[in-house]
């Protein structure tokens, strides 16, 4: 775990940290921890957050400390700004990102670590937390690493 | 027990759609453009428009059914529907929706349609302007990750990667809709073809699969089809063409939140096709012609597979332009030239080239073709894709 510069530049949307759905995973970020939903029916993870597991229809989904370890399911490079705040950045790349140590849920962030960073599927990333002290309320995203 | 189905019991009497423009272009107001597109659809099948009473869309259209019904002055609104989603996912169950109001008898005389003023509203290529993300979308975009090309494009990373498909095989689904366009007087890009050096050149949208000319157009205009049932389409002007099978939806948690559907590189047909299939009665080799939605040209690709119309390991061999292209193609696919290049209109139009291809008015015409298919906007969530045919299909 580590922090770094922002991947992309400043004004694009914050993410709404305080819904009830979601909050845990944003209030553990800012302290550099990976949660996700647990389900305590029948213990196997999920993600996007939903208010229900979809396994076995429990509504007592606790959240969980998970290994911010994981590897590239798919990426892509956008280039064209499809927003105000992009204009002039030029490419980024977005990736998609399989945690197996919780039961392959996926999410998304940017690949940050420089030129060297070629995303490639099936790499193995690891997270690395954004701190957003600049916004109100501050916030922080989880982007992702290739290890090694 | 009666069989539950579609099959032969409404048809598209007929079809109608506004000049097309490019976005921001259009002299008419979005409403506007759906009433003549409404107005068009009717002229065209002979039927008064106040006889009208349903009207079936998706996407969100704007054009609401209840202030179409009042400024029509339509006897009886006796439909109204809306299917969910976004995009054109739900052109092929709009069409459905109102096949099945008037055979269940709940309505005579449905229109489905869509209309589209981007220069009047919010172009879809742009991404959220809000200053926060809500729900699913504060874990997409805070990343960059806002538009639906960058919703898509890594089910094709992923798809594309997996199979070995060469970008040359998206190419060719460009260059056959660019092709159809020039001889098209309502495309919006007759006059400008597309060659290999073109595409080629063209800029990046988003590595590794989408170049510019892999992504649709963004336009202005309304298209519209008129659903009566199956006995009434026999005594109007045009031979009718006949639903054969439809289907909507989408594979188990094809829509789990922040990219999370097990069987992720899809376009979201597998199960819709083979509803579809079943209710038709066909297969994948009685298609005489092939209408796709073109989003992007992954998305096409995806939804052929899907669909059993190809093999992920014959994509590179057959995903060439000859074999693309009416009337002599081996699967002629989007004769009028598509959302790529004859207008994005949701799909609509690739409705209306459907039914003329089986009328046998289409200005790329498919020697004596018997069935259709209409596969919609790929990806999206739901999805939905139609099969139409003719009189000696029943």
């Amino acid at each position: 775990m580590s922090t770094t510069k922002h991947a992309l530049p400043p004004g694009l949307p914050a993410p709404s940290t305080e819904e009830p759905l979601s909050a845990p995973y944003w209030k553990a970020a800012r302290e550099g921890r990976l949660l996700v939903q647990k389900c305590q029916g029948c213990g196997r993870h999920q993600w996007g957050p939903e208010w229900i597991c979809h396994r076995c229809h429990s509504f007592d989904l606790d959240w969980v400390e998970v290994k911010p370890r994981g590897s590239i399911y798919s990426w892509e490079t956008p280039h064209h700004p499809v927003h105000p705040a992009l204009t002039g950045h030029g490419p980024y790349t977005i990736v998609l990102v399989e945690l197996p140590e919780a039961d392959n849920i996926r999410m998304i962030g940017n690949l940050v670590g420089g030129s060297g960073a070629e995303p490639r599927i099936g790499a193995e990333v690891e997270a690395v937390f954004e701190p957003h002290d600049e916004a109100s309320p501050p916030y922080t995203l989880v982007q992702w690493r290739i290890v090694g | 027990m009666t069989e539950r189905t579609l099959r032969g019991k409404a048809a598209i009497a007929g079809i109608g759609e506004t000049t097309y423009y490019k976005h921001g272009q259009s002299p008419d107001a979005e409403f506007k453009l759906a009433l003549k597109a409404v107005l068009a659809a009717c002229a065209d099948a002979g039927i008064d428009p106040r006889e009208v009473d349903g009207f079936a869309t998706y996407g969100n259209d704007r054009s609401e059914a209840t202030r179409l019904a009042a400024a029509l002055g339509i006897h009886e609104l006796r439909f109204s529907n809306m299917h969910w989603g976004g995009g054109g996912g739900g052109v092929a169950a709009a069409v459905a929706n109102a096949a099945a109001a008037v055979h269940s008898g709940m309505a005579n005389c449905v229109i489905a349609f869509r209309s589209l003023a981007q220069g009047q509203f919010a172009r879809y290529g742009k991404g959220a302007q809000a200053p926060m993300a809500m729900g699913e979308d504060a874990f997409l975009w805070p990343y960059g990750l806002m538009s639906p090309a960058q919703r898509f494009a890594m089910k094709i990373t992923r798809f594309m990667t997996e199979n070995g498909i060469r970008h040359e095989a998206l190419r060719a689904i460009a260059l056959a809709s660019y092709h159809h366009a020039q001889s098209n007087p309502r495309a919006v890009m007759q006059g400008r073809p597309l060659d290999e050096a073109k595409y080629d050149s063209s800029r990046w949208i988003i590595e590794p699969f989408h170049r510019l000319f892999d992504c649709c157009q963004e336009n202005d205009g309304a298209a519209a089809v008129l659903v009566v049932p199956a006995d009434r389409a026999k005594d109007l002007p045009h031979p009718p063409v006949y639903l054969l099978g439809a289907a909507q939806g989408g594979h188990h948690r094809s829509a789990a939140p922040v990219h999370n559907a097990p069987h992720y590189a899809s376009a979201h047909f597998p199960t819709v096709a083979r509803n579809l299939y079943e209710m038709a009665k066909c297969g994948p080799g009685d298609i005489d012609v092939l209408q796709a939605y073109e989003n992007f040209t992954g998305g096409v690709l995806l939804g052929l597979v899907e669909h059993g119309l190809v093999k992920p390991e014959e994509a590179n061999e057959f995903l060439v332009k000859e074999n693309l292209l009416a009337p002599t193609g081996r699967m002629p696919l989007n004769t009028s030239g598509g959302n790529l290049a004859e207008c994005y209109m949701h799909g609509l139009e690739l409705v209306n080239e459907a039914v003329r291809q089986l009328r046998r008015t289409a200005i790329n015409q498919v020697p004596d073709p018997e069935i259709a298919m209409v596969i919609g906007g790929p990806m999206v969530t739901p999805v939905s894709s139609l099969i139409l045919g003719t009189e000696g299909t029943l």
